[in-house]
């Protein structure tokens, strides 16, 4: 008998323990229910390299509103984020690396059409360039784009196929070698692939190149954007590192757009409009210079051009027929980029 | 036939492999685990301390432990019946079910978070019925907790599977002569002789369940705070050069593996009679 009465103590403290755990479990859904439900909150889906700049808006934000609000941040390689928003993720703003991926979402009827119209500057409150950084002393003489296909230099920068700065990456380096060469497409087709051919690591996204170049010391350099560039610099100034600026480059935009079908259903319109309106007041548009991206607002950008030096940039709109057809051309399924890794693998 | 009782080893051959399995040890295991504490550590006790109570490191605890929470348990039922069915019923196909009982352990745990996207997204099987219903599974709690049940199905079931088949259903068989009801027959027979092998499955799932990274990395949305677990916050970390962060919140990870393996070792040394008992079975 005492066998069975151990027995059952054992059991009793066992649903004790379970009971405890099951009640902080419907507590915690109980608040998670909650958070959710008041229009208080905001979920911005964005790439990578802004989850800095977008902590401190959110502060700034939250600071000028009304009402008490709390905006949630997820980042990751821009693809990846617009198939995560196409597949429910109930983003009530996105602010991704390029159009073409807003243009994704909205083809799903998720947002409005005509998005890039319904804010300042094509709704790009920020736009960054592309530049190279090399480590400290810049030991392969790295200066422009020509360097990057010498042999023995090896070039980190993510996969265009998931990473919206690499296809930046990819559409500055063409356009450089299209200049360079006169226009000559297979002599630029030669250029590109042989870039390619020094590319030792293809990341996902681009926070993932800079940690392969900055954490892990891969390659000789990093295809970034300049905020990227730039705040790496910051954060590790002790390794050692330095900005070279190419003779071209590419006036990169990372737009932002309401997800109208989502501020719809949870009633959050208006404060998600205002917050990414709010990225064009002269107070943001100082902090995305802070954090490294260039202010989409000229005025503003005169208070910093020590800092952001210029450069000659060529245009996606104007050098490459647009986002839907540099995407077609170059990173759709079977396109430039799918057959210049099919012949280097060969 | 006698087995023979281990003995410290003699031979020149045999201390070679002895040194090699130290080492390797101290190599693939230690050495990680060392890392790990240093670079949390790095800058001091302070700025580790205050890099684990921030918001967004507790709320992933909180979320880890919830999801384990729940998903465990539930684990663990199913275990216990399906191992029950699988040692004490013969049906058609029982090879196959067993086979894809162990489909977990073989497919990629990103393939097993991909599932529950193609199923329950927006574009999915069920995406249509679920917006409609403003049922929210993926990037949300449940879909956390469905893709960790998943990676950690066959855990619970596969500790029992053998121990009872090895057992046999003498015992339960005897009880039932005696009148036993069902249940009597569970509680105070078949449970007390798989408590070992149970808690050990338990205590594996519970592991695996809040290490686990791919099948919960699809299906999280990576929201700060809200649907970020430990594993997915410590990558956040590292990826924006926290990395007093990261490793203080590994720590933490490598922590409550190291718990519940003390907790294991434990409940073996406090028991062990007993445990030798049953495993002589």
């Amino acid at each position: 008998m005492t066998d069975r009465t151990t027995l059952s103590r054992r059991w009793l403290l066992k649903g004790a323990a379970a009971t405890g755990l099951a009640g902080q479990a419907l507590s915690l859904v109980a608040c998670g229910n909650t958070g959710k439900a008041t229009a208080t909150t905001l979920l911005n889906v964005s790439y990578d390299p802004t989850r800095e700049f977008y902590v401190a808006y959110n502060k700034l934000f939250a600071a000028t509103a009304e009402s008490p609000v709390t905006v949630n941040q997820s980042h990751g390689g821009s693809g990846k984020q617009t198939t995560a928003v196409i597949e429910g993720l109930e983003a009530d703003v996105v602010s991704l690396a390029l159009a073409h991926d807003i243009d994704a979402i909205a083809e799903k009827g998720l947002i409005a059409a005509d998005w890039a119209t319904r804010l300042p500057y094509n709704s790009t409150p920020y736009y960054s360039t592309i530049v190279f950084l090399v480590r400290k002393g810049n030991p392969k003489a790295i200066k422009d784009w020509s360097d990057l296909v010498k042999p023995g230099v090896g070039v980190i920068t993510p996969n265009p196929k998931t990473s919206g700065g690499a296809r930046w990456n990819y559409l500055a380096a063409y356009g450089w070698a299209l200049k360079a060469n006169a226009g000559d497409t297979a002599k630029a087709d030669a250029y590109i692939e042989q870039l390619y051919r020094n590319v030792p690591v293809l990341d996902t996204g681009a926070r993932g190149s800079t940690t392969t170049f900055v954490q892990r010391g891969q390659g000789d350099v990093l295809l970034a954007w300049e905020n990227e560039a730039l705040l790496a610099l910051k954060d590790s100034a002790a390794e050692g590192f330095e900005v070279v600026y190419p003779s071209w480059s590419i006036r990169a935009e990372p737009p932002v757009a309401v997800v109208d079908k989502n501020v719809e259903k949870k009633g959050t319109k208006e404060l998600a409009t205002a917050y990414l309106e709010g990225l064009f007041s002269d107070e943001a548009q100082k902090l995305v210079a802070e954090y490294h991206y260039r202010p989409a607002n000229p005025e503003i950008g005169k208070g910093f051009t020590d800092k952001f030096p210029t450069l000659p940039l060529l245009s996606v709109d104007t050098d490459f027929g647009g986002w839907k057809k540099a995407h077609a051309d170059f990173f759709a399924a079977g396109a430039a980029f799918d057959k210049l890794q099919a012949r280097i693998n060969k | 036939m006698k087995v023979r009782a281990p003995e410290a080893p003699k031979s020149f051959p045999a201390l070679v492999l002895l040194a090699f399995a130290v080492l390797w040890m101290a190599l693939v295991i230690l050495l990680p685990l060392v890392n790990v504490l240093a670079e949390a550590f790095k800058q001091g006790v302070q700025p580790y301390l205050s890099s684990i109570v921030q918001p967004d490191a507790l709320s992933a605890i909180r979320l880890t432990l919830l999801v384990a929470g729940i998903a465990v348990p539930l684990n663990a039922v199913f275990g216990i019946a399906a191992a029950w069915c699988f040692t004490r019923f013969d049906f058609p196909l029982k090879g196959l079910l067993l086979s894809i009982l162990d489909l977990p352990f073989t497919i990629s745990p990103v393939i097993s978070g991909i599932v529950w996207v193609l199923l329950f997204g927006a574009h999915g099987w069920f995406g249509a019925f679920l917006q409609a219903h403003d049922i929210k599974i993926i990037y949300a709690l449940p879909g956390l907790v469905i893709a960790t049940i998943l990676v950690t199905l066959p855990f619970v079931a596969r500790e029992l599977i053998p121990l009872m088949q090895d057992q046999g259903t003498d015992e339960e068989v005897a009880a039932v002569t005696l009148g036993a009801s069902g249940w009597d027959v569970f509680f105070r027979v078949t449970l007390p002789n798989i408590k070992w092998a149970l808690t050990y499955g338990v205590l594996l799932c519970t592991a695996r369940a809040m290490g686990e990274f791919g099948a919960v990395s699809v299906v999280s949305g990576h929201i700060r705070g809200l649907t970020n677990t430990l594993p997915l916050h410590i990558e956040v970390l590292y990826n924006e050069y926290d990395s007093v962060g990261a490793f203080a919140a590994a720590t933490l990870l490598a922590g409550l593996a190291l718990v519940t393996l003390v907790l294991k070792s434990l409940l073996e040394w406090r028991f062990a009679d007993e445990l030798a008992a049953h495993r002589r079975h």
